[in-house]
């Protein structure tokens, strides 16, 4: 351990002498008070650190003392359920050593020392053992299972001691090799660092999330990285909730950066209550929330997303599906911004250091699916919120941000302002993994690809109409084009728009997706050889299946989709019964 | 150190002086300034290096010299004298008492910079406050514990419709303890003079404490302010376990102070000059709201801020939206029609609104009446615009219909009178009230059976 002292103090920014034995992002103590903080930066000066808690107080002359190690994640059992700051101090053993506020110094141990696994061995002695390589497995939640692997940097070797089926504490040592690796059920892991795998892997598979906007028009996949940028109140934190609620994935990591602590609350007080349609548990038990609010040190914030992906990386190495909720990037960039100005760096766009951009594609390229280093795949799909200022996209975080995502989800200030949610956009927003889930989609239904453009193509002519609508009103058009503003509001209504509060309609499985989107298209193909054929629009607009289709969506329980069939069929009678009716008067 | 005094500056400049490091002065300590005629200074450390100190001034910096200032470190951030006497009282931003009775006596000082509450140990806000005014219960509800502010523009009524909140907010079914803390920063005297005369009114002018920082205090006082009247927020709610609403006004002047000072310590500027950390310093503020587990006490927030020339993307509302629980947005086209309060129909938002309404806390039927009522209006907002191009005779018969929502909607519904008390039935009558002007296979945010419910004539094919 190397002792330095503090030269200076300019609010988060520490700069100390008698360091020079230290490393570039050495973890510190600073002060008496024995804060974290972390190397930044080693000049003429001495070493330049960033402290991640508040430090007032602090002065000249302190001692400073290097832990001589990057800073890291405790990985291991007990992360699930767990909520921790930007860098993972549990919340909770620090409400109990602290009281409601956050005391500067506090520390608590990440994961629990004293409380014992259920552990059993799958690895036997004698058998090879490297990096990846499966221990055994200890049942972390009813949920989840979690498999103990041989840390990334294990020396190969073979395995001479493996211990049987028991109860072990963390800092037990499981299993021993030849090659001289002690494998415990908990390993520390720097977190500015990408855990390795063995290769890439291509995401052809969906992230279902169960909001239809997303699944069926900009659909992303396991391993996709996706950005939600909105102006205050358009609802980026309410879709990242529906989607961490509903989604897919195996585990989710929730990284609140410079938010709101109600939020925080919201998830801590919400998930242990919903239950997992897929498996009838907890959410929470798939859940590990990482919270650095608005409030909390600025510097903490910055490391906050790094502590997330790490903790998701772990999960993606057991063979899991993760998914990152990173709510929200344009915090952290902010955050960034702030040290590089108390660093005195030269400031790029908007005060943004030059680096900002480097920074957010490492961010992005730590999600993928990938082949683990045990072989099987597991994927880390990243969801990035953005808050860009004024809701405009063409300030630096967006602009970089969409140069390292290829699933942009922009959120709409007048569909949120009509309280139409999801407001994503469908106009502005784009997906390109739409080409690669192709197959993927054309299992559930066949008419997926046909449904979909043909849904495109109407919401496109509807804005181009719209445009003309505005100038002269909507009854001057022809009926014909007049129907088109009708099926697009009936998809608006009856299918991009969601109340992820609504029992029925918070969530939508695949195939109810599909139906619900080929019945409106459906309506809208039989309206408009009905017009072609004469019937006026006033008759086809007074239908009561019009109605109907737009309630269906918070009607039809996801597994019985039968009622949506049923409506499907009764489109075909009532125009067949519209086009009798038409011609008898016409006859007369 | 306390008692000793340091002589001499190395450089004054702006509210930003610099001092030879002659001992060991901690980072955010309060300091004491002397000058050559003996008046006194508060000001606080904002740099220290092993050779110099740089402190912040608090006051005005005429007259401070080189030579003849004496200078004092004090060993202790800023701290307020908390207490039950707080209530009732007027202080300065600095917490030091302006009307005219003693310090209270209290051996309980507090940190005014606070320290964040930790996330695990929010309570979530979840109790229904009655404003009394359709346009927040119905549409923007008020939680306990939220942070609300109002977007307001020079010359709307902000103030009044803040005075009327205060004056009528309750939770339905109970008594409870209550207290105002009012934070004033950069105010005229007169709109203080107003809030004291309305609290005086209304009758809780005991259960009030106010932090003036007026127009001719010196600017820099005003980044203390809020941070004064929090701390005695906190106090009064999680010591004493009362609900206590805060009134901080104007969030504006608040920020000019910071970008003076920004400016003066030569730090790279974002947008318009401000600060980067324009952000975090406002959220250290405003998440000063909340409830926490183990106390009954709630600090709810409603900051008012005027947006400059009424632009929302201003940073200053910008940032203050992502950080509070929604925004209650004034209107100045509303308010030329002469609608009070003039709270604009789309842009305003409640985000705890949704855990707090509906059956048990205010009535089944008030999500989906004000989803459709958005809805609704949002489609007159956009025929309006349609209507300046076309003239109303081109419209169809759906949309004629839906422009006479709207005038009903602002007419009815929004409108209403200052000392007007509306209960939370009474506005969800009127909504419907609204919504029967429209056709019901209109109404598809609604269920079929809250229509046949409540819609006059619902139960009506």
């Amino acid at each position: 351990m190397i002792t330095g002292y503090i030269t200076r103090v300019s609010g988060p920014v520490v700069t100390a002498g008698g360091l020079g034995g230290a490393g570039l992002y050495d973890v510190v103590e600073v002060g008496e008070a024995r804060l974290i903080g972390e190397i930044i930066r080693m000049d003429h000066v001495g070493a330049v650190i960033q402290v991640y808690e508040e430090n007032t107080g602090m002065r000249p002359g302190e001692p400073v003392v290097s832990l001589g190690r990057p800073l890291s994640v405790d990985l291991g059992p007990g992360l699930l359920g767990s909520i921790y700051d930007g860098i993972q101090r549990p919340l909770v053993q620090l409400k109990a050593a602290s009281g409601s506020f956050l005391a500067p110094g506090v520390k608590g141990e990440a994961l629990d020392r004293a409380r014992t696994w259920r552990f059993v061995p799958v690895l036997r002695s004698g058998d090879p053992v490297e990096p990846g390589t499966l221990v055994g497995l200890v049942k972390e939640t009813e949920l989840v299972e979690h498999r103990i692997l041989a840390p990334p940097l294990t020396q190969p070797g073979r395995a001479t001691r493996v211990s049987p089926e028991g109860d072990y504490i963390l800092d037990e040592i499981v299993a021993e090799t030849d090659s001289g690796a002690r494998i415990g059920l908990s390993h520390d892991w720097p977190v500015r660092r990408p855990r390795p795998c063995r290769k890439r892997l291509p995401p052809d598979e969906p992230l279902i999330t169960g909001l239809r906007v997303i699944d069926v028009l900009f659909p992303i996949s396991k391993g996709g990285c996706a950005a939600v940028p909105g102006g205050f109140g358009t609802g980026k934190t309410m879709t990242q909730h529906a989607i961490a609620k509903w989604c897919d994935a195996d585990i989710i990591v929730y990284v609140g950066c410079g938010e709101r602590g109600n939020e925080m609350t919201d998830v801590l007080t919400d998930f242990p209550k919903l239950v997992d349609p897929r498996t009838g548990r907890s959410l929470m038990e798939r859940t590990v929330l990482i919270a650095n609010t608005s409030n909390m040190p600025v510097a903490a914030r910055e490391v906050s997303i790094y502590t997330g992906i790490t903790v998701a990386e772990y999960y993606r190495d057991m063979g899991y599906d993760v998914a990152v909720m990173a709510d929200s990037t344009s915090r952290w960039a902010e955050a960034l911004r702030e040290l590089s100005g108390r660093l005195e760096e030269m400031p790029a766009e908007e005060g943004f250091p030059a680096y900002l951009p480097t920074r957010l594609a490492e961010f992005y390229e730590r999600g993928g699916r990938v082949q683990t280093l045990r072989g099987n795949p597991g994927s880390v799909s990243i969801i990035g919120a953005v808050s860009p200022p004024g809701g405009d996209f063409s300030e630096p975080v967006t602009q970089h941000t969409k140069r390292f995502i290829r699933c942009f989800w922009a959120l709409d200030r007048d569909l949120a302002n009509a309280r139409h949610y999801p407001a994503i956009s469908w106009i502005d927003s784009y997906s390109e993994y739409s080409d690669e889930l192709r197959d993927w989609w054309d299992g559930v239904d066949a008419d997926w690809r046909d449904v979909r453009t043909r849904a495109f193509e109407l919401l496109k002519r509807e804005q181009r109409l719209e445009q003309i609508v505005r100038l002269i009103g909507p009854d001057a058009l022809p009926d014909e084009q007049r129907l088109v503003l009708i099926s697009a509001d009936m998809i608006k209504n009856g299918f991009l728009q969601q109340n992820s509060f609504d029992e029925v309609d918070k969530f939508c499985v695949p195939a109810k997706q599909v139906l619900l989107l080929r019945c409106i298209m459906e309506f809208h193909r039989r309206a408009e050889a009905a017009i072609k054929a004469g019937a006026p629009l006033p008759r086809i607009v007074g239908l009561p299946i019009r109605e109907r289709l737009a309630r269906l969506k918070s009607i039809v329980p996801n597994d019985n989709l039968d009622e949506i069939r049923a409506a499907e069929k009764e489109i075909i009678s009532s125009f067949d019964e519209l086009s009798r009716q038409y011609r008898k008067e016409e006859a007369r | 150190m306390r008692g000793l005094e340091h002589r001499g500056l190395r450089k004054a400049e702006g509210p930003i002086v610099i001092a030879a490091r002659t001992e060991s002065a901690g980072f955010g300590e309060l300091v004491s300034v002397r000058d050559r005629s003996g008046v006194m200074r508060t000001g606080r450390v904002v740099d220290v290096s092993d050779t110099a100190v740089a402190i912040q001034l608090f006051a005005d910096n005429t007259g401070i010299s080189l030579d003849g200032v004496g200078i004092e470190y004090l060993g202790r951030p800023l701290e307020l004298r908390v207490g039950p006497d707080l209530l009732g009282r007027v202080f300065d931003g600095l917490g030091r008492p302006t009307d005219g009775y003693p310090e209270i006596v209290s051996s309980d000082l507090r940190d005014v910079n606070g320290r964040p509450i930790n996330p695990a140990a929010r309570v979530y806000p979840r109790d229904f406050i009655q404003t009394g005014v359709s346009a927040i219960d119905g549409m923007n509800t008020l939680i306990r514990g939220q942070k609300l502010p109002i977007f307001s523009g020079n010359g709307l009524p902000h103030n009044r419709l803040a005075a009327q909140i205060v004056r009528q907010a309750r939770v339905l079914n109970q008594g409870d303890k209550f207290a105002v803390v009012f934070a004033g920063m950069g105010i005229k005297y007169d709109v203080a003079r107003f809030f004291v005369d309305s609290f005086e009114r209304s009758g809780v002018l005991a259960r009030v404490v106010m932090f003036l920082s007026l127009a001719d205090s010196p600017s820099i006082e005003r980044l203390l302010t809020p941070r004064s009247a929090l701390t005695a927020a906190e106090y009064l709610a999680f010591d004493l376990g009362m609900h206590v609403l805060v009134v901080m006004t104007d969030m504006t002047n608040y920020c000019e102070a910071l970008r003076e000072v920004s400016a003066a310590r030569g730090e790279v500027p974002s947008r318009k000059g401000y600060p980067g950390y324009l952000y975090s310093d406002l959220a250290e503020l405003y998440e000063r709201a909340g409830r926490i587990e183990g106390s009954n006490g709630s600090i709810t927030q409603i900051p008012i801020l005027s947006m400059p020339n009424d632009d929302i993307s201003h940073p200053i509302p910008d940032l203050t939206g992502y950080i509070t629980e929604g925004q209650i947005v004034l209107e100045r086209e509303l308010f030329q029609k002469g609608i009070y309060p003039p709270v604009a129909g789309l842009p305003s938002l409640s985000r705890l609104m949704k855990d707090g309404i509906g059956e048990g806390m205010t009535r089944e039927d008030h999500k989906d009446l004000s989803s459709q009522l958005f809805a609704a209006y949002a489609r007159v907002k956009s025929i309006r615009n349609l209507v300046a191009i076309i003239g109303e005779e081109e419209l169809s018969k759906l949309d004629k219909q839906y422009l006479r929502f709207g005038e009903r909607f602002e007419a009815e519904f929004m409108t209403q009178d200052e000392f007007d008390d509306r209960g939370i039935d009474r506005t969800l009558e009127l909504g419907w009230k609204c919504l029967s002007w429209l056709p019901r296979d209109e109404l598809l945010r609604i269920s079929p059976a809250l229509i046949a419910k409540y819609l006059p004539g619902g139960s009506l094919p």
